[in-house]
């Protein structure tokens, strides 16, 4: 695309610094308002009824005795929206079937999961609202349900969707099927690469669903107005997205919802998805008031969506002295009640870090009686990586190779070909292996009980669509305002100093803020590690176009042509040995003449940013295992990775901890528990178990660059790569301090200690 | 003519042919041209496939050019979390 | 269903609310007073997110009702600020980048400030320890411990 700028290496003023950002206080102070901090008069609560079972036909909803309570002002279920069409439909992440976004977000003819959304009720309080919920009588048909994915896969198994054929499979098969789609990818030829090695690992995994953890539960205050244009605030990574999809399930204009995005208390992919917008939107259409929905802790398990649990098979092949022959996996994913989980991704970057002439990678989508599943953090890949850099492991020791060694002879570069289509540009995969090799915590001593394991990941990172527009006030300050949503702080800042860096200006002089719908054009979502890098990009356009009209502002003011005038350090100035010479003008005094010479500069950017340069993370951890209580403390954690450029290096080494602390909680503890009747049975931070602070020792990072070509800083984005390696690098520690290869996550105490006991039985 | 390779996922959509030359000098044509030859895979089409060319990924970027001698390979689209 | 009318003092204010009798006292300063800096992650204590103090004690708002806050004094975020300026607490906090999504951030500043009370000279595991009950998604913990450490050096006066 012609408006893509390409890197420029050049001395950098701000662009590499640590200045605060600029919603800190606010956030220091409570003063910052989250989804649920938002209030109207006169606004309603609104609360949902949900499926007490994991999969029931739903006979018929009395909503009578719910409509009679004082206090009730409207009740909506199935009847109140559209039926949607089989259609998949390019809004928001990757393909979505609005067929299925509009069941998660209420059930029609069946019940899917413990949680699924039945009715939803809007009253005066909190508690008038709780007593209409128990008031609305639900007729259920109880089904047998499944939940595990090998179980679902099997002839046989209950059905969630009597007319879903496996697709990619020819011909289509007879019989429905919880599989909702087969896909393969492949290169070369395993069988021949398997037979021509020496040596052959295979091992078959199994993971649990975990969620994203975000520690604000969902909320969001809806608006209707009788002329039918609708306010919605909410807690969202992507308020355009939401915008889109209200829009569709209500059958409403884009542009009659404005949809303004609150701050956020995390989200991690998690936040990608309506929940409970519409519903609110809904409600307020109903009952003429504004409606305010704020999820439980409770509900935020059993009805927002997790990451898959799945079932990983990896085979390996390698000669003796190291090399790689055949990669063969296969990823069985749960996709929870409607198809649509990241198998695809996952299997696309299973293998990627190595360069491979012959691998085959099979993966299959599982709906289950679950919730749908929601992005996480480098969605799919995290359960992958943990199945192939556990066998990658396992293979160095056979072949007696320090596993860093192993990684290196078989890394991908510059080149390599990919087995999901092209080639790679210019990469840090090396260059990260080699500076976690070169790092202090890779030769530091172990006691006994300790052991180190490491594992790579490696993420696509994407750019999309993004908008922004900046404008120089009349006192020389710039207001940017962005449509990528700041998740954790970093993005503000992040713009702000590359505005700054292109117009020579001090940071504290670009104030940015994150605009709402009505303001700019559409944004995808902050997901994908793109926001730096797309958003940034298109900061940086708009701060050159900035600068071109800065140059003839001035050109016309100073009656001069306009190869004449420079911009540099944040003035118009003459060009060296130029046609002409003029008294230099700051950028406040064309700000404070731009009213009266012709009007606002202004610059503004709509680009879909192609270019997302791929990123690489190295982790190192050492752990100790308890052989009497199967405790496994992390002891020292490095997380090495390339990013690109880091333009707030704070805030890189935040996303690096930030994601290998969620990895680690994956490793350790995390899991959903279903009892036999489907229901989850920990749905609360008690028993659902996040890391806390006295869980994790300080996590060191070291920052790689290797400059992303194409965007004129260099950024590839850094959020996700950090939370793939942790799972795999932990079983890799743990295997080396007992000897045993866990391949059931998480590596709870019960588990460690079962797998110590049997180890023990075996040997005695 | 542009070479065409589809990635192997897609297989199962054009009855195995993932090699192919098209007359095509943007993406968006090179899209209508393999829905007219491929029915099944059309669908996929604009809402799940990323293309790179010459090795550059371009996701949804319909007017991307592609030149007359280009390698472009169809890919699935990746988002994120 | 009468309400009940609760007396008592916020960030060193006489309040006065209306609540139901089975409302938390998280429920009533979001709710009735739109103290809004106290957040709720869980509901049921165990994610630290709405730690206020209550008579000198640090306490999880939303296991307390609020009809037992009549005559105590209670502290949340909002009165941490001497004005406009910042505790040493919040001010570090922000310079090492020790807040992403910010939304743990006052349950942590608040159970940070009761400990340096007690502790003003912690060890990192001490913080660690005392910081258990307060959780956090984003940052690993890493550089809210930092903060914490540096700000207790500040107000020892090293």
């Amino acid at each position: 695309m012609s408006n893509m700028l390409k890197y420029e290496e050049k001395a950098l003023k701000i662009v590499g610094t640590r200045p605060l950002r600029p919603d800190g206080v606010d956030k220091v102070t409570g003063r910052a308002r989250f989804g649920a901090d938002y209030n109207l008069p006169g606004q309603l609560i609104g609360k949902v009824l949900r499926s007490p079972h994991a999969h029931a036909r739903i006979k018929s909803i009395d909503t009578s005795a719910a409509l009679a309570l004082p206090g009730v002002k409207a009740v909506v279920t199935r009847d109140d929206f559209a039926e949607m069409p089989d259609e998949l439909a390019a809004v928001g992440e990757l393909m979505i079937n609005f067929r299925d976004v509009t069941r998660n977000m209420m059930a029609r003819e069946k019940a899917l999961y413990d949680g699924h959304p039945v009715a939803a009720v809007a009253a005066t309080t909190d508690s008038v609202a709780q007593a209409a919920l128990a008031l609305i009588k639900v007729e259920y048909e109880v089904l047998p349900h499944v939940i595990d994915v090998v179980e679902a896969m099997q002839p046989g198994a209950p059905l969630l969707h009597e007319n879903q054929y496996t697709q990619g499979v020819k011909p289509r098969p007879e019989r429905a099927s919880n599989v909702a789609k087969r896909l393969e990818f492949g290169r070369g030829d395993v069988a021949a690469g398997f037979a021509a090695a020496d040596v052959i690992v295979e091992r078959e995994f199994n993971t649990k669903p975990v969620h994203q953890g975000y520690i604000e539960p969902q909320a969001c205050l809806a608006s209707y107005s009788a002329d039918g244009q609708a306010e919605l605030w909410t807690s969202t990574q992507g308020h355009f997205v939401f915008r889109a999809q209200c829009a569709k399930v209500l059958q409403m204009e884009v542009s009659k919802i404005r949809v303004t995005p609150t701050e956020i208390g995390g989200g991690f992919g998690g936040k990608n998805n309506i929940y409970n917008e519409a519903l609110a939107i809904a409600l307020s259409r109903k009952s003429n008031h504004p409606v305010k929905m704020v999820m439980t802790r409770e509900e935020v398990f059993r009805g927002t969506g997790p990451t898959p649990g799945a079932n990983v098979k990896v085979k390996l092949g390698a000669t003796r002295d190291g090399k790689i022959t055949a990669a063969e996996a296969e990823l069985n994913f749960q996709a929870g009640a409607f198809p649509g989980s990241p198998v695809n991704q996952a299997s696309m970057c299973a293998f990627t870090r190595y360069d491979l002439e012959n691998v085959r990678v099979v993966g299959n989508d599982v709906t289950v009686n679950r919730p749908k599943v929601a992005a996480y953090r480098a969605p799919g890949a995290p359960i992958a990586v943990f199945g192939v850099e556990s066998v990658i492991d396992e293979m160095a020791k056979k072949l007696g190779l320090d596993p860093i060694e192993f990684r290196l002879k078989n890394a991908a570069r510059e080149g390599t070909q990919t087995y999901y289509g092209p080639k790679f540009g210019a990469i840090g995969y090396i260059q990260t292996l080699e500076a976690a090799r070169a790092h202090p915590h890779y030769s530091a001593p172990l006691a006994p009980n300790q052991g180190r394991g490491v594992a790579t990941g490696f993420w696509f990172n994407i750019g999309n669509e993004t908008t922004c527009s900046l404008n120089l006030q009349e006192d020389g300050s710039l207001t940017l305002n962005l449509g990528t949503i700041d998740v954790a702080g970093g993005s503000r800042a992040s713009m702000a100093m590359m505005v700054a860096e292109e117009l020579g200006i001090a940071y504290e002089r670009v104030r940015p803020t994150v605009g709402d719908t009505s303001t700019l054009g559409f944004n995808f979502l902050t997901a994908g590690s793109r926001s730096t890098f797309a958003s940034g990009m298109a900061c940086v356009i708009a701060s050159r176009q900035v600068i071109e009209k800065l140059r003839q502002r001035v050109a016309k003011i100073r009656e001069v042509p306009l190869e004449a005038v420079a911009w540099k350090d944040g003035q118009a100035r003459p060009v060296d040995g130029g046609v002409a010479q003029f008294a230099p003008m700051s950028l406040t005094e064309v700000a404070r003449m731009a009213g009266k010479t012709g009007g606002t500069i202004a610059g503004h950017a709509e680009i879909n940013a192609q270019g997302a340069g791929p990123g690489f993370g190295a982790h190192i951890v050492d752990v100790e295992v308890d052989r009497q209580t199967g405790s496994v403390k992390i002891l020292r954690y490095t997380v090495v990775q390339d990013v690109g450029k880091a333009i707030h290096p704070a805030y890189v080494e935040g996303q690096m901890q930030g994601g290998a602390a969620q990895g680690i909680g994956w490793a350790l503890n995390e899991e959903y528990v279903y009892g036999d009747d489907g229901v989850l049975q920990n749905p609360g931070f008690l028993d659902y178990r996040i890391p806390v602070a006295s869980d994790l020792p300080r996590i060191d990072t070291v920052i790689v660059e290797v400059p992303n070509p194409n965007h004129p800083y260099g950024v590839r984005g850094c959020g996700e790569v950090p939370i793939i390696a942790p799972m795999a690098a932990i079983a890799n520690a743990i295997e080396n301090a007992t000897g045993l290869r866990l391949c059931e996550q998480p590596f709870s105490p019960p588990r460690v200690l079962k797998a110590l006991d049997q180890a023990a039985a075996a040997k005695g | 003519m542009a070479r065409i390779t589809l990635s192997s996922s897609l297989a199962p959509y054009t009855d195995g042919e993932l090699e192919l030359r098209l007359e095509v000098s943007n993406v968006r044509q090179l899209f209508q041209a393999l829905g007219e030859r491929y029915p099944e895979l059309q669908p996929y089409l604009e809402a799940g496939i990323a293309v790179a060319i010459d090795n550059e990924i371009y996701q949804d970027a319909l007017l991307q050019p592609i030149a007359r001698d280009s390698e472009v390979i169809l890919i699935e689209k990746i988002a994120g979390g | 269903m009468s309400r009940n009318h609760v007396s008592t003092t916020v960030n060193g204010d006489r309040v006065e609310f209306l609540c139901e009798t089975g409302q938390t006292l998280l429920e009533a300063l979001r709710d009735e007073l739109r103290l809004t800096g106290t957040k709720e992650g869980c509901g049921t204590g165990d994610c630290g997110a709405c730690s206020v103090m209550v008579d000198g004690r640090l306490v999880c708002s939303c296991l307390m009702l609020a009809v037992e806050a009549e005559g105590k004094a209670i502290e949340t975020v909002e009165g941490m600020a001497d004005g406009d300026t910042l505790h040493p607490l919040q001010r570090k906090f922000i310079e090492h980048a020790a807040l992403q999504c910010g939304i743990c951030t006052p349950g942590i500043l608040i159970a940070a400030r009761a400990l340096l009370a007690r502790n003003p000279d912690p060890t990192e595991a001490e913080v660690r320890f005392w910081l258990a009950g307060n959780l956090c998604r984003c940052t690993g913990y890493h550089k809210i411990v930092d903060a914490v450490l540096d700000a207790a050096r500040e107000m020892r006066g090293g």
